[in-house]
């Protein structure tokens, strides 16, 4: 297999490719107006047609995550950040906390418990990072 | 879209036996395809008529517009790199100034450094080269004749993976820089997919998938663990291929998975493994009427 930096096989590569964009402009790497790189760096980089490539970046733009400056190139859209936060908060939800109410649910374990099992969990991981920290 | 290779009803027989049989392709300008398929599937054939090295029997064929036999004009925007190209008795440099006099957007400077990646000495000699390093020559020529239509067939005969990864790197950044058509035909396809934009399948000379080829991507998955969960997932799905081991079970199904199957796949502690599209070729391959695949541009 060739190295794809890091692509897997399975989902489309510019879904992928739209994915980590996404998640660099969410951490704040690619910072609201910055140049997004072009369709040839992305295909160089992660090895991949520049028309998959293009396929990604569009995906984003057509989202308006970014946008496009006639001549220049791509930029991070104004919002596109908060807009990403909100989608991972959403996606957390999903993915998360509706399955872990479920099956609490099943436990018998009612809002009020959970609730303080997350708070002494919260509580034992700041303690034991603070204990690697000394 | 501007086919730049067109192809229609391409027949192309031998004494007792059918190449090719009623192939029909279209290639859009600009774009990279891979032309895969066992050893004998008439991939050299198709590209042997697309150079105007061959005849078709039937059928037509266009390159830029016109039919490429013993057509000087269209010839000379054309390179063709075969699978261990024959070479007259001469120097690496004499072979690249030979190159040069024939396209005319050849690019020297494009053609030493090639060659300096691929540690190949100008004046060495053609006929003391290893295989891999004549291998290495056909892809520096295909390469910097920078011709709008660039066929390469099986061009990488006896190269490592260290020069092969120099060959992918190269064409896509030659390609970004220059847009041309190119085919590349290989049995090597997982280690070049992922530069395709389209795919052609073909298998005893009829084409048997043309698709995206980044539409392919997780196409088809290998769902394995116990037969009752294995069933009871599969059920209602198109299904390629299955296996059996005592309790264990092994099923090619067809279809893009959603994020709702997955965790029901995760739930019934089953295992799910996209098929690379080596396996999809092989599978496509092996049925000739192969299963539509619900992604854009996919037609069997």
């Amino acid at each position: 297999m060739p190295e794809l930096a890091g692509l897997d096989e399975g989902t489309p590569l510019f879904t992928q490719v739209a994915e980590r964009l996404a998640a660099e402009i969410a951490d704040g790497g690619l910072a609201e107006g910055a140049r997004v790189p072009s369709t040839n760096e992305l295909a160089a980089f992660y090895r991949i047609n520049p028309a998959t490539a293009a396929k990604g970046i569009n995906l984003l733009a057509d989202d308006g995550l970014l946008e496009k400056r006639r001549g220049i190139g791509m930029f991070v859209a104004a919002g596109a950040r908060q807009r990403l936060l909100g989608q991972r908060r959403d996606d957390f939800v999903a993915r998360y906390l509706r399955p872990m109410l479920t099956e609490a649910g099943r436990l018998g374990l009612g809002a009020e418990e959970l609730i303080t099992l997350i708070r002494d969990h919260d509580q034992q991981a700041s303690d034991s990072a603070a204990g690697v920290a000394v | 879209m501007t086919a730049a290779i067109s192809v229609a009803g391409l027949t192309r027989r031998y004494r007792d036996q059918v190449a090719l049989d009623d192939v029909s392709v279209e290639l859009e300008a600009g774009s990279i395809t891979g032309l895969l398929g066992r050893n004998g599937a008439g991939k050299t054939t198709l590209l042997r008529i697309l150079a105007g090295q061959e005849f078709p029997s039937a059928g037509s064929v266009r390159v830029l517009g016109q039919p490429p036999a013993e057509n000087e004009p269209v010839l000379r925007r054309m390179v063709f790199v075969r699978e261990d190209q024959a070479y007259p008795d001469i120097k690496v440099g004499h072979a690249l100034r030979a190159a040069s006099w024939f396209h005319p957007n050849w690019d020297a400077g494009l053609a030493g450094q090639l060659i300096a990646d691929f540690g190949l000495g100008p004046k060495k000699s053609i006929k003391r080269l290893s295989r891999g390093m004549r291998s290495a020559l056909g892809i520096t020529i295909g390469l910097a004749a920078r011709a709008e239509v660039t066929l390469f067939d099986e061009p990488y005969a006896g190269l490592d993976a260290v020069a092969r990864q120099i060959f992918y790197d190269r064409l896509l950044a030659e390609y970004a820089e220059r847009p041309r058509t190119i085919l590349l035909s290989t049995h090597l396809i997982d280690e070049a997919a992922a530069l395709f934009e389209r795919v052609v399948v073909i298998d005893q000379g009829r084409v048997v998938l043309e698709a995206a080829a980044d539409g392919l991507r997780g196409v088809a998955t290998t769902v394995s663990g116990p037969v009752l969960a294995v069933q009871d997932f599969t059920a209602g799905r198109p299904i390629w291929n299955q296996r059996r081991l005592g309790s264990q079970a092994s099923v090619v199904t067809v279809g893009q998975l959603d994020e709702a199957s997955r965790a029901r796949a995760r739930s019934l502690g089953l295992d799910l493994v996209p098929l690379t599209l080596q396996q999809l070729v092989v599978h496509a391959a092996g049925w000739p009427a192969a299963p539509e695949a619900d992604s854009e541009g996919v037609s069997a």
